[in-house]
């Protein structure tokens, strides 16, 4: 940010396309100057772009405040006239109050994450520090099923679901979490307990510590940041989830904010988009509170292991 | 004596415990995924290209057809269409996110000022971009009476109704993919950060210039990070519902221009309950899925430069 104050040195060196004579005397600061030029420009295009970007964001932001008639006028982001009713009718647009589908939502995704957190951090040690036979092809097995299309077991899924009478219940979306399904993760963690010294765990087990101790009491304390990347991914991809949410809840009262919105959507049209757009702001607020303080994990997550 | 013999036989049964025992705490740490992998993935996997053969729609059992689903599949124009719709969408999307992804690390590249904050400007709306909210932003921003369309009209242009058309649904679709460059970009900042220093120390003293510097170091150094976002992102887009299905209003319409494979696959096993066809498609799917990251892995070896 404090590179926008370069411009004004730039203004005393920039005429510099001048004798030769003072460009010897003159030559560092000319360099130093120009790469102030550039270094100014380019942050200038940055933030535009990032402004540009942001903008489409914003402007909901902006517009979700506005009376409906507005959104259709107002491109710009200062609203001329502040209506908030546009939430408390949305909020209670719907068969239920907006609350209670944030809550199913919350159900949901504290589950998801609680199972994954414990499933495939157990099958991580497994992978990570335990001899058994089979142990490398079990492990191709599961690298194999992070890329499995869902679209290949979802209809026997849904079939065996409803056999157990668990549509319209949150037990299809969390009891797969439970059994580390998401293979992904324990990939993630198995890369994170290989770099975990093996003299700690060798150490404990002199003291007579066994397996589910060190995996309790040294391995999880230490891998921290990578239950932190479990935990904030799976947050959002399971705050952010439809398609199985669309399969397996149907009834109103079961509803999670992605098919309230949707819902929200074909029953009202385009008539009522500031409060469409307000419910829609309520469903980002909690992803964009984890990006704000998950952010140094997200990054790491995804340069290590490229995940979205 | 008899002690010793008592000894050595305890022994021996501690020490193939232990042998066992390892074995038996990887069948304990791994008793969830294991029972994950059977009943939530691998069971239902085998169920769905059984019933890929039979006629099924969820009410009375399943009766075997042989081939006729994956016969019918290429008499069926709207697959057809979806195939098309879909192959469009990842291979131009795709592409351009990942030239926009690179594009941008280049630009962040050489520790800038300010660099995690424009990181994480631009990375947001990967997180948010499969939300059903972004989804209802989409479809009012490119709407007839949308912001892109106001911005238009300050410049004195009349815009058609972007998502309503034809002709330009798919490529609201494809902005909105496009938008998501935030992932690949952090996943190429890592890999920029990767390439030694003393490659281009080493080159600019042999009087390697910094284009050269570029096309000699950076673009192959780069190319197995080009690839592995490649692979991952063409395996994602294939997979993409959220957007097409809430834009659409969950038709894939205006006339079936943004029927994505995946929302085809939803409406006939979900909606028609043509579920034995259902499972065909997701078979197909895999497929290419499969197909598509096979040929790219063989590619790999013409453009993809490993360090050895």
């Amino acid at each position: 940010m404090t590179d926008l104050a370069t411009p004004s040195k730039v203004t005393f060196a920039e005429p510099s396309s001048s004798p030769k004579r003072s460009v010897r005397r003159a030559g560092g600061t000319r360099r130093r100057a120009r790469s102030a030029v550039t270094s100014a420009l380019k942050h200038a295009g940055l933030i535009l772009f990032g402004f540009v970007m942001l903008y489409p964001l914003l402007w909901m932001l902006a517009s979700s405040i506005k009376p409906n008639a507005l959104i259709f006028r107002e491109p710009g982001l200062i609203p001329t006239d502040v209506d908030l009713s546009n939430y408390t009718d949305g909020w209670s647009a719907l068969l239920h109050p907006f609350s209670r589908y944030l809550i199913n939502s919350a159900i949901v995704v504290l589950g998801c994450v609680l199972g994954n957190l414990v499933s495939c951090s157990l099958a991580a040690y497994a992978f990570a520090r335990l001899k058994f036979r089979g142990r490398n092809f079990w492990f191709a097995i599961m690298l194999m099923t992070i890329m499995l299309p869902i679209h290949v077991i979802i209809v026997p899924q849904y079939v065996m679901f409803s056999r157990l009478e668990w549509i319209n219940t949150f037990l299809p979306l969390i009891v797969p979490k439970l059994l580390a399904t998401d293979a992904f993760f324990i990939f993630l963690m198995v890369q994170f307990f290989r770099g975990i010294p093996r003299e700690l765990d060798e150490a404990a087990r002199i003291d007579g510590a066994g397996h589910l101790r060190i995996y309790w009491q040294i391995m999880m304390p230490l891998a921290l940041p990578a239950l932190a990347t479990t935990a904030i991914f799976t947050f959002i991809w399971a705050w952010n989830d439809f398609f199985s949410q669309l399969i397996f809840l149907t009834k109103p009262d079961m509803y999670t904010v992605p098919i309230a919105l949707r819902t929200f959507v074909d029953s009202t049209g385009e008539s009522s988009w500031g409060a469409l757009f307000a419910m829609s702001i309520v469903s980002l607020i909690p992803v964009f509170l984890v990006f704000l303080f998950g952010q140094k994990y997200l990054v790491k997550g995804i340069a290590t292991t490229g995940i979205k | 004596m008899s002690s010793v013999i008592q000894e050595v036989a305890s022994t021996r049964r501690t020490a193939g415990e232990r042998r066992k025992g390892d074995g038996r705490m990887a069948a304990l740490f791994l008793a969830p995924w294991f029972v994950g992998l059977f009943l939530i993935t691998a069971g239902p996997m085998a169920a769905s290209l059984y019933l890929s053969f039979t006629d099924y729609d969820l009410l009375s059992a399943p009766t075997w057809i042989g081939v006729d689903n994956y016969v019918r599949m290429f008499e069926d124009p709207r697959l057809l269409q979806s195939l098309q719709v879909t192959f469009t969408y990842v291979f131009v999307s795709v592409p351009l996110q990942l030239a926009a992804a690179l594009a941008l690390a280049l630009v962040l590249d050489k520790g800038m000022r300010g660099l995690a904050l424009y990181r994480s400007v631009y990375y947001l709306p990967s997180l948010l971009g499969g939300s059903v909210a972004i989804a209802i932003l989409w479809r009012q921003i490119f709407g007839a009476d949308g912001l892109v369309n106001q911005v238009l009209a300050l410049v004195g242009i009349e815009g058609t109704g972007w998502v309503s058309h034809p002709d330009h649904a798919l490529n609201t679709l494809i902005i909105l993919n496009v938008w998501t460059f935030g992932a690949p970009m952090v996943i190429f900042l890592a890999g920029l950060r990767q390439i030694p220093r003393m490659y281009y120390e080493a080159a600019s003293i042999d009087g390697a210039g910094r284009l050269r510097q570029f096309w000699s170091i950076t673009v192959p150094m780069l190319t197995p990070i080009v690839f592995f976002n490649l692979v991952l992102q063409l395996i994602n887009a294939f997979q993409n519902f959220t957007q097409a299905f809430v834009v659409s209003g969950g038709n894939g319409g205006p006339a079936d221009s943004t029927l994505l494979y995946t929302l085809y696959l939803y409406r006939k096993g979900f909606a028609d309950l043509d579920m034995g066809y259902a499972s065909a498609m997701a078979w197909f799917l895999l497929l290419i899925i499969g197909g598509m990251t096979l040929v790219n892995f063989l590619a790999s070896k013409y453009w993809v430069h490993y360090d050895d």
